[in-house]
């Protein structure tokens, strides 16, 4: 068995491998996309010129709405991105199961409940403390290192597959039916009450939610920013081998790294359930989604997935209300493609460092 | 190990598989009729309703004798919701010769099966709802529910007449289903005056409704008509409570569906429509079978429930009406048929099967009031 200080070696390595991979020349190919994505944006405009939906004659009250929902959604987007970004920085890590992270806590809360009989805010905490052990700790020691020892690639591959496991173990022990999920908020409207077009409701869940998820990162950011084990956190990130010659404890740095990543996908799992509901399908969109918006903000930067996370939440309000539902999915694919080919290190990324 | 040995183990090893295909000879006073359904998915709770449903028939046709002296035995298939999938299944489930197949529910599913079915000329039992299915020329689809041809103009009527509609705002998925029942309302609408001001589709498995509900919000009709799955229906019923939609939100079964009505919670009440199966309904035979699934399965059923659970009396019906468990022969025999639950009391309310294989019976009116599916009027078989 490798010590500890090898295998973080071996982390460093193979980052360092992967760092120097760079994109070919893509100056023929930026083209080329850009010039079909020019005209696939100009199809889909002149068909909804041609025939626009009487929602363009909407109010702002209905842009503000939107807004307000993209934000929600979005910063619990950031909180799964956010994860993201730190296994990426810490361990180079890239968990392609990060959504089925988001949709398993969730199936925690409803078996504390269900067999355990806890009430739901006691059975929220079980979920965390369940998520961090298992999500965190356990991925770390029985999945993350050993196989990295091995290279990134073999680890890509086997989140993959841990991401399958999950979601048919989920869908075995538990169901393959929607679960209703409780809230943490009061089934009231903040808006202006006034019903039918024109009026401005919001509820006290979508606020709750943006408020919650943005304290959530806010803590994690000023953690990470002004407390001893933040900064050593982020010494490990930068480079591990100063950190260990100033004594910086980097094996245990990037165990918090995983515990905090299991932190947040229950967080996510927590706030994002009463709207989805708990399935074991749920993790794949949500996967796809916060690895988008990483990428979008930049890999190499929390504020960046943070920045991605609000993004993605809004645009795909948006797309879905003045374009179609029917491209809402496209949209932030779309928006990946663009970063990956204008700006490989993501909105707030790093140019020096490594591009994903 | 010697070669000898190894190859007595392989021997060896090679006889107890072969056991199972030796077997059959006591499986031969058994049917086993194939289940292609929706087991996980967007439609999980469809399949896994027309399942338990099956199921439960199946062991009360056995409990008393099955048919013609046979047992039943249902084999299940996971579709996965997945068209391609479901037609893998069929391909393998019509090898073994059925004399009927129940499902696939998923309209889209159905849609790419049956074809299948009507060469091998055995009798399809589905749960799809889409209009065009019974328009394809196939022989051998049998409905368990109304079409869309036959429920929308219900709907439509009950728009114009019941809810004094004059604008509407129409949401549908964007699958078979939902686009065969956009395109069936659209027509009904049409020619009983009744403007459609917003056209709204949501995807198959959509978990964010918020843009969505904005939309309807702003088209400012009268009421909207939501005819989309169970899940994205409880999900759509949440998020229009939580915008403040007050707008009267009329639809069919799967919006009114008891799983919706468990998942939407408060959310649900209010809703109304036209259903065609419900366990609400005022009906001693579907009140049993809905206590009796409660008990063996801890859930309430569905509308698919008891799709499910008339699946295998129609088998029955036409296989004893005819004296022989032959696939042809059944499905011939359904064509044209009436089943009464006085003498079939499994088919629970009477039902009649045209040539086409579309379903006629009575159905209902309902809302949703206290968390419960309320009948608030019957309306009668199409052809008395």
């Amino acid at each position: 068995m490798a010590a500890p200080a090898a295998i973080h070696d071996n982390y460093r390595r193979l980052a360092h491998r992967f760092g120097r991979m760079h994109l070919p020349s893509m100056r023929s190919p930026v083209r080329h996309a850009l010039s079909w994505m020019a005209a696939f944006a100009a199809m889909t405009m002149g068909k909804v010129l041609a025939n626009p939906p009487h929602f363009w004659t909407g109010s702002m009250t209905d842009f503000l709405q939107l807004i307000i929902a993209g934000l929600a959604t979005g910063a619990i987007y950031a909180l799964a991105a956010v994860g993201f970004t730190l296994l990426w920085q810490t361990s180079q890590t890239i968990n392609f199961a990060q959504g089925e992270f988001v949709m398993l806590p969730a199936f925690f809360a409803l078996a504390a409940m269900k067999f355990l009989g806890l009430p739901f805010p006691l059975a929220a905490v079980v979920a965390v403390l369940a998520s961090m052990l298992i999500l965190g700790a356990v991925f770390k020691f029985a999945i993350v290192d050993p196989l990295l020892k091995q290279g990134t690639l073999p680890l890509v591959i086997s989140t993959i597959g841990l991401a399958i496991l999950l979601r048919e173990g989920v869908k075995e022990f538990y169901s393959a039916e929607a679960q209703r999920f409780p809230s943490f908020f009061p089934d009231i409207n903040l808006g202006t009450g006034a019903k039918g077009a024109g009026g401005f409701n919001v509820s006290a869940d979508q606020i709750g939610v943006l408020v919650v998820a943005t304290a959530t990162i806010l803590l994690l950011s000023w953690f990470l920013a002004s407390t001893k084990t933040g900064r050593k956190m982020q010494a490990t990130a930068q480079n591990p081998t100063v950190a260990r010659i100033l004594g910086v404890n980097v094996e245990r740095m990037v165990l918090y790294t995983f515990l905090i990543n299991g932190a947040l996908a229950a967080m996510a799992s927590l706030l994002i359930s009463p709207i989805y509901l708990a399935k074991f399908s749920s993790g794949e969109t949500l996967g796809l989604v916060a690895f988008v918006a990483a990428i979008v903000g930049g890999f190499n930067q929390v504020r960046g997935a943070i920045v991605g996370g609000f993004l993605v939440g809004i645009i795909d309000n948006l797309v879905a209300a003045y374009v179609s539902s029917t491209y809402r999915q496209a949209v932030p694919l779309a928006l990946l493609v663009l970063i990956i080919l204008l700006r490989p290190q993501g909105l707030l990324g790093r140019a020096e460092e490594r591009a994903v | 190990m010697s070669y000898r040995t190894a190859l007595a183990t392989v021997a060896l090893a090679a006889f107890w598989l072969a056991v199972p295909v030796v077997g059959p000879v006591v499986a031969q006073d058994t049917i086993k009729i194939p289940g292609i359904l929706e087991l996980s998915g967007a439609g999980a709770i469809s399949g896994t309703n027309f399942r338990d449903g099956a199921l439960m028939a199946i062991e009360d046709i056995n409990a008393k004798g099955g048919i013609l002296g046979k047992k039943l035995v249902l084999e299940t298939v996971d579709t996965a919701s997945d068209p391609g999938k479901a037609r893998a299944a069929m391909q393998r489930a019509l090898d073994d010769k059925p004399v009927a197949v129940f499902g696939p529910v998923f309209s889209g599913s159905v849609s790419a099966t049956l074809q299948m079915t009507n060469e091998a000329q055995v009798p399809q039992i589905i749960g799809g709802e889409a209009a065009p299915l019974t328009a394809q020329g196939s022989k051998f689809i049998f409905r368990t529910s109304f079409g869309q041809n036959v429920s929308m103009p219900k709907i439509a009527n009950y728009l114009r007449d019941g809810a004094k509609v004059k604008t509407l705002a129409v949401v549908y998925v964007n699958n078979d289903f939902g686009k065969g029942g956009r395109n069936a309302i659209m027509k009904e609408l049409e020619s009983r005056g009744i403007k459609a001001v917003a056209d709204i589709s949501i995807e198959s498995g959509q978990a964010d409704f918020a843009a969505d509900v904005v939309k309807v919000k702003a088209a400012n009709a009268d009421a909207v008509f939501v005819y989309i799955n169970e899940e994205e229906s409880a999900r759509f019923l949440i998020e229009a409570k939580k915008q403040g939609l007050d707008k009267p939100l009329i639809g069919e079964t799967t919006l009114l569906g008891q799983k919706v009505i468990d998942l939407a919670k408060d959310a649900a009440n209010g809703v109304k429509g036209h259903v065609g199966l419900t366990i609400d309904a005022p009906s001693p035979a579907i009140a049993d079978f809905a206590k009796r699934f409660e008990a063996k399965f801890k859930y309430k059923p569905d509308h698919n429930g008891i799709k499910g659970y008339i699946a295998p009396f129609m088998v029955k019906a036409a296989a004893e009406k005819v004296g022989k468990l032959d696939a042809k022969a059944i499905g011939d025999a359904l064509h044209g048929m009436t089943i009464t639950p006085d003498k079939e009391p499994g088919i629970l309310i009477e039902a009649t099967w045209d040539d086409t294989g579309e379903i006629d019976r009575i159905s209902y009116l309902a809302e949703v009031k206290d968390g419960k599916q309320i009948i608030t009027a019957t309306l009668p078989k199409l052809k008395p």
